[in-house]
């Protein structure tokens, strides 16, 4: 019989945190700005530039530790990975190795097999490197350090998890705990959020771990989870066919589903750790994390729970509200303008699902405004615009966030409530078509759709149903 | 005098430092580092149970800066240190992938 084979793994996931500036120095962390002009000589590696830590850094560290159960160090201190790369321009990263900010912590994941904790060994601060890029015209390379100095927290957990499906599941709740602390928005794509999986096999009842390998670029929770099977397949070869697996870094390459060896990068892994002389021990005391403590945003549980005893909405609605910092925002905010929870959570469920999915995107990437959204709820309400009209701006409003008051305004697609107009439309189409009349009057109920239908139409959607209803009703 | 560092290590360290060293160089070094390690050897003989160890000489903690931007835009004399430059980046000769 053929051996059977378990999959051990653990993860570092890297977060980008969501401060103003930079973790050493005040230059602003912002994506997107041209070249190098978001650099000071700090963040540069300048010689006799002295870095200053970011109280907001340690305080989001600290937020995401006691969120995760994690205990805080009261005594944490800087150190210096050293490595030459000239994506670092010191020559060393300043980042925490013997007395890391949070320890011990653990997260509850919820699978098809059941809930599980996954133990975190620790979390420590750290700053981010800068940008190569590749110039293809010079055969040189070009760098940017707008990124260089942007504050990380790195998430190391236990090698507890055995499944990609455990792996999404504690990466979804990472991500949930961190986006509702505001510590960071937490995008695989854009590189807020990365994770380097460590990966081993071993014989099923085995007690000791296989030899593990680390795979680095991972940047969906797709590639995360082919990643982690083309690996377990790839070390379950070497050891059948009686070969060895190296302790090594690879990179996982999502288009031909196949991870390579960084050995470039393996030449000298001798960080030489040393405390940072630059950067003063960290002492917290008792009150500062008890006020951390009390200052914690709601997280999804007590979310869930408030939502269940204010709002008068479904629970599988709540649960999928909440399941994005976004949505539960979004949801809150137009309820607040509007009033209407129920509504909002209707336009949330059936609309803007149904849009997200057809464009392949996340929560995270809606960009329409709950004033907008809270607007069109109450035109509806107050009947102003039929609910096709209201589908049809929704669109418009999920794209481009226009406001629906000024665009029914201009396209003229108010709902036509004046009895007059509409008693003439109706009787013109009770005149052309006298056989779904003698239908209806046959007792064929059906054929009343019909004419609603030719009403409506006539009226290019702009009429109140109920009232050609019943006008139609009246008239026959 | 110690003789932990021998040429392998010099070697090695010369690596990790992306140091070249001449064979005279490697010498003095070699010699130098032996130095430094006997000195530590020295405060090996101290009765150091239950010290702490230390990282910072100064009763220094909690230095801190509150979040707010106080650099602007100073690319141009960033750039001004770089050896080479291309559209607005530090040049650097072509990195392995």
């Amino acid at each position: 019989m053929a051996k059977q084979y378990e999959t051990v793994i653990g993860l570092e996931v890297h977060v980008e945190l969501a401060t103003k500036t930079k973790i050493f120095c005040g230059c602003s962390t912002e994506f997107g700005g041209a070249p190098n002009t978001h650099t000071c000589p700090v963040c540069t590696g300048m010689p006799g530039s002295l870095p200053v830590l970011n109280k907001q850094v340690l305080e989001y560290a600290m937020a995401v530790g006691l969120a995760t159960n994690c205990s805080i160090s009261r005594y944490s201190k800087f150190d210096r990975k050293n490595y030459f790369y000239p994506d670092n321009p010191q020559n060393y990263q300043i980042s925490q190795l013997y007395l890391p900010i949070c320890r011990d912590g653990y997260i509850e994941i919820e699978t098809l097999s059941g809930s599980k904790k996954v133990r975190i060994h620790e979390i420590h601060m750290e700053e981010d490197a800068g940008k190569l890029i590749h110039d293809e015209w010079e055969d040189c390379t070009l760098v940017d350090y707008n990124r260089s100095g942007v504050p990380l927290i790195e998430i190391v957990s236990e090698p507890d998890m055995r499944t990609a499906e455990e792996v999404t599941a504690y990466l979804e709740k990472l991500r949930l705990i961190i986006q509702y602390l505001g510590a960071s928005d937490c995008k695989l794509q854009e590189g807020s959020m990365r994770a380097d999986v460590n990966l081993s096999v071993r014989e099923i009842g085995a007690a000791e771990f296989g030899t593990r390998t680390e795979m680095k670029n991972l940047n969906s929770f797709k590639a995360i989870t082919r990643a982690i099977e083309g690996e377990r397949e790839r070390q379950i070869e070497l050891i059948e066919e009686g070969k060895t697996v190296t302790q090594e870094t690879r990179r996982w390459d999502d288009n031909k589903e196949y991870s390579y060896s960084m050995r470039s990068k393996e030449d000298a892994q001798d960080y030489r750790y040393f405390p940072d002389p630059d950067l003063v021990p960290i002492m917290i005391s008792e009150e500062w994390i008890e006020g951390i403590r009390q200052n914690q945003p709601e997280l999804r549980t007590e979310k869930m729970k408030r939502y269940r005893e204010e709002y008068d909405i479904p629970e599988y609605d709540i649960d999928i509200i909440t399941g994005t910092k976004k949505m539960a925002d979004l949801f809150e905010e137009t309820t607040k303008i509007c009033g209407l929870p129920k509504k909002v959570s209707n336009w949330l469920m059936v609309e803007t699902l149904r849009l997200l999915k057809e464009k392949d995107m996340d929560a995270d990437q809606i960009t329409f405004s709950s004033r907008n959204l809270a607007k069109l709820i109450e035109l509806t309400e107050k009947k102003v615009i039929n609910s096709s009209v209201a589908k049809e701006v929704f669109e418009l409003i999920f794209t481009e966030d226009i406001d629906p008051e000024q665009y029914i305004e201009e396209k003229g697609l108010k709902t036509v409530s004046d009895e007059g107009e509409l008693r003439k439309v109706v009787q013109e189409i009770v005149e052309g078509n006298p056989q779904s009349v003698e239908d209806y009057r046959n007792g064929k109920e059906k054929a009343i759709g019909f004419l609603i239908g030719q009403t409506m139409k006539a009226m290019k959607g702009k009429a109140n149903p109920e009232i050609i209803t019943s006008m139609l009703k009246e008239m026959l | 005098m110690s003789e932990l560092i021998n040429d392998e290590v010099i070697e090695y360290v010369g690596i990790l430092a992306k140091l070249e060293l001449s064979e005279e160089e490697k010498e003095q070094a070699k010699k130098d580092m032996n130095r430094m390690l006997d000195y530590i050897d020295k405060l090996n003989e101290l009765d150091v149970t239950g010290v702490e160890p230390m990282s910072h000489v100064f009763p220094v903690t909690n230095v801190f800066r509150e979040d707010i931007i106080t650099n602007a835009d100073s690319r141009d004399r960033i750039l001004a240190n770089a050896p080479a430059q291309k559209e607005g980046c530090f040049k650097v000769p072509r990195t392995v992938e």
